[in-house]
């Protein structure tokens, strides 16, 4: 008689859930997936309760109300008559102005600090050194305020420059003026103008659009250019000289498509109580921009100096020994492998500078927390609702730079073959 | 493993069934033995504590008598500091009992928000502040000027509303507290600050130089300022609504922290005996006792003395009186009888 090898294996007992490493890590997941909900369940139904005896609704009609309140910072048209729906656009546009002009200035400004910090000059390094250590160790916040204290507290206030006893003065030849409300620049005007296109939306200024194309036609072409420079130099061994034909396809094209257009400059000038014309860069803004600069700055400075710290001196050496010359070095065999370790703690620093620029509220930069957040929330009383969409919108930004950076990670990566 | 699947199911019903239970806020006061009241971060006058961190002012007043109506003793009050834009959650939240915070009685606040206004404390009206050296005398010369408003207020949509209707521009300088717009405006970052006429006199009072400063003529909308509570317990709406009454009808019938005592054993006006608990039994429809008004009144005076000691022409701060005179006196203060 053959033995039942396997008698007891077939018959589930409750208790194996637990006693049996078969099953127990499914077990536990279940539970806690049980509990999760269970938890998030209560949260819904909390929220659910207490609205309802507070009375209220969660409704998103009130994005189509009439906004009635103005913001003076548009990057498109909009007006006291426009819904809450556009003054949120207005405010995401305010946001994404703000990190776009904050990440490329912070990043300029960190790798500048991270190499500089690792100079052989020792005023130079320590310099760096107390940059980094100022500015990543007092809050963000402290950072804006003073900034903005600094600009409406100590510039003239427009009303200096008026009269034959001005006691102000405008700087660069009379074209801009730098104010306690904000510093007022010179615009670019066409005077062939294109016109604009409407997307919808808003227009776009299709001059705009013409100018950016120029200067992409004026790199493609300088490309082939440089292509063809490169297969000569590897036939002969000579390259040819390029450098007046890419100053000709990058600065020409643009330039000739501008004096088409009639490009000239339209000048801030004192009317009544405020400068018109011009482009008006309001302290709100520039508060912002510096301070998020300075500060996520000086941490970005750290990540280039670790990025750069963990390339072996080997390498460098090795370089050296080729005959490289120190700036071709770094070129050629540090950045590109300090690049790897760079890029992904850069996404958090761009990510940062998103989430930071919420911060605006402080100094009055009328960005999606102040619109949709604020004047919005407090009109219109959809706290929830509003907070919400905010939410998801920080969260859908964040999630395209991130996927934007690791795109250009696994770019950088080392292939490995 | 079924015990195990009981404990699950009694926690989970119980994390349900643990909502809000919500006692009415006149038992949750009395239990707590103090009163939460919200207030401006720091208006003088108004609301703003003073150099020994008492909070003193005009709504700070309506607070403590409140809590002298219902806890017997006004100085149960904590303070909690709003701004213009945490107000309504703070309040709405339950962080608050009620909140007396320069408020404006709209329609959308008290129909949508679902607020209870109790009443009105001080007729307002939207001002403008400019520096004399301007040259301006009218809120219509304005065109083309930078202006600093406090985000999240009526005043902002009156503001837009008044350029508008007159066709004339503005640059809006968003600030947060009327500190911050203080300071923006002495720094000259804007030219016109603008707000409640009573918030401007009440700022203006703080300045060094108040003379170099004049509120324009013009009011731009009307700003009914007043106690507001949750929506939905009438008896707390009731209790806040009829102590701000008290007050108004013990300047209009002369009773006075000072005559008080005298005036509840010997006054012969029926009136002044239902409001002072010697007669009637009008506190107990409140769900308080008898004297709960005599002793709102006695903590900081009637409407008139309170007004007179935080915002009146005596302080710096010299309002005049306006529409919030004795409807006898051609104000509009004018409370139900009390009977």
């Amino acid at each position: 008689m053959a033995s039942l090898p396997d008698a007891n294996q077939g018959e589930f007992r409750l208790g194996m859930l637990f006693y049996d490493t078969r099953y127990r890590s499914l077990t536990i997941q279940v539970i806690f997936f049980m509990l999760f909900m269970a938890g998030a369940a209560w949260l819904v139904n909390n929220v659910i309760e207490n609205l309802r005896i507070l009375g209220k609704d969660f409704d998103f009609g009130f994005l189509t109300v009439r906004a009635g309140y103005d913001i003076n910072q548009r990057l498109v048209e909009y007006s006291n008559d426009s819904t809450h729906a556009r003054a949120m656009l207005i405010g995401l546009l305010n946001t994404l102005l703000l990190a776009f002009l904050a990440c490329i200035t912070a990043t300029i400004v960190g790798i500048l600090a991270g190499v500089l910090r690792l100079s052989k000059n020792w005023v130079v390094a320590r310099l760096m050194t107390l940059y980094v250590e100022t500015f990543r160790n007092v809050p963000l916040l402290l950072w804006i305020l003073l900034v903005n204290a600094i600009m409406t507290e100590s510039m003239p206030s427009p009303r200096d420059f008026r009269g034959a006893d001005a006691t102000a003065s405008m700087m660069l030849n009379d074209s801009v003026a730098v104010t306690n409300r904000g510093i007022y620049v010179p615009e670019p005007l066409f005077t062939n103008s294109l016109g604009n296109i409407d997307i919808g939306i808003f227009l776009i200024s299709i001059d705009l659009l013409a100018v950016l194309a120029a200067v992409y036609v004026g790199i493609y072409i300088n490309r082939a250019v440089l292509r063809r420079a490169t297969r000569i130099q590897h036939e002969t061994g000579v390259r040819p000289t390029t450098w007046w034909q890419s100053v000709l396809l990058i600065a020409g094209i643009p330039l000739v498509l501008l004096a088409l257009l009639g490009f000239h400059l339209g000048y801030p000038e004192m009317k009544g109580f405020n400068f018109s014309g011009g482009i008006h860069l309001r302290n709100s803004l520039l508060a912002m921009w510096i301070a998020l600069t300075l500060y996520t700055g000086a941490f970005i400075a750290e990540i280039v100096r670790a990025g750069i710290l963990a390339i072996s001196r080997g390498q460098s050496e090795a370089s050296f020994a080729l005959g490289m010359q120190p700036g071709r070095t770094m070129q050629l065999v540090v950045l590109p492998q300090a690049l790897r370790v760079i890029i992904p703690p850069l996404i958090s620093q761009y990510l940062n500078i998103t989430k930071n620029t919420s911060l605006a509220l402080a100094v009055g930069y009328m960005d999606l927390r102040s619109t949709l957040g604020g004047t919005t929330i407090n009109v219109t009383g959809r706290e929830l609702e509003g907070m919400m969409l905010m939410m998801l919108v920080y969260l859908v930004i964040s999630l395209i730079i991130s996927g934007a950076m690791n795109f250009y990670n696994t770019r950088v990566q080392l292939r490995s073959r | 493993m079924m015990k195990t699947t009981m404990i699950f199911g009694t926690l989970v019903s119980t994390a349900f069934a643990a909502g809000i239970a919500s006692a009415s806020t006149l038992d949750d006061v009395k239990a707590r033995g103090e009163l939460v009241c919200g207030v401006n971060t720091g208006l003088v006058g108004f609301a703003a504590p003073d150099d020994s961190g008492e909070w003193k002012g005009f709504d700070v007043a309506i607070c403590r008598a409140v809590a002298a109506a219902v806890l017997g003793d006004q100085s149960k009050v904590r303070f909690v500091p709003t701004s213009s834009q945490t107000r309504f959650t703070v309040l709405a939240s339950g962080e608050v009992d009620m909140l007396v915070r320069n408020t404006t009685w709209t329609f959308s606040r008290d129909a949508d928000l679902k607020f209870t206004f109790a009443g009105v404390n001080y007729y307002d009206g939207q001002g403008f502040m400019v520096n004399k050296d301007m040259g301006i005398s009218s809120a219509k010369e304005l065109d083309g000027a930078t202006v600093c408003i406090q985000t999240g207020t009526t005043t902002e949509l009156n503001l837009a509303d008044f350029f508008k209707v007159n066709n004339m521009s503005y640059e809006p300088v968003p600030v947060e507290t009327n500190a911050e717009g203080q300071q923006q405006y002495l720094a000259r970052a804007c030219d016109v600050y603008t707000t409640d006429a009573s918030g401007l006199a009440a700022t203006r009072a703080t300045f060094a130089d108040p003379e170099n400063h004049i509120v324009l003529p013009e009011i731009i909308s009307k700003e009914p300022l007043g106690p507001l509570v949750r929506h939905g317990d009438d008896q707390w709406a009731d209790i806040v609504m009829w102590t701000l009454n008290a007050l108004v009808a013990a300047e209009e019938y002369g009773v006075t922290s000072a005559n008080l005592e005298e005036l509840s054993k010997s006054s012969p006006n029926p009136e002044i005996k239902r409001l002072l608990g010697s007669e009637g039994e009008l506190g107990a429809m409140l769900g308080l006792d008898a004297t709960w008004a005599k002793r709102a009144i006695a903590a900081n005076g009637n409407y008139g003395e309170i007004f007179a000691a935080t915002i009146g022409e005596s302080t710096p701060i010299a309002l005049a009186r306006g529409l919030n005179a004795q409807w006898t006196q051609g104000g509009l203060l004018y409370t139900p009888p009390f009977r």
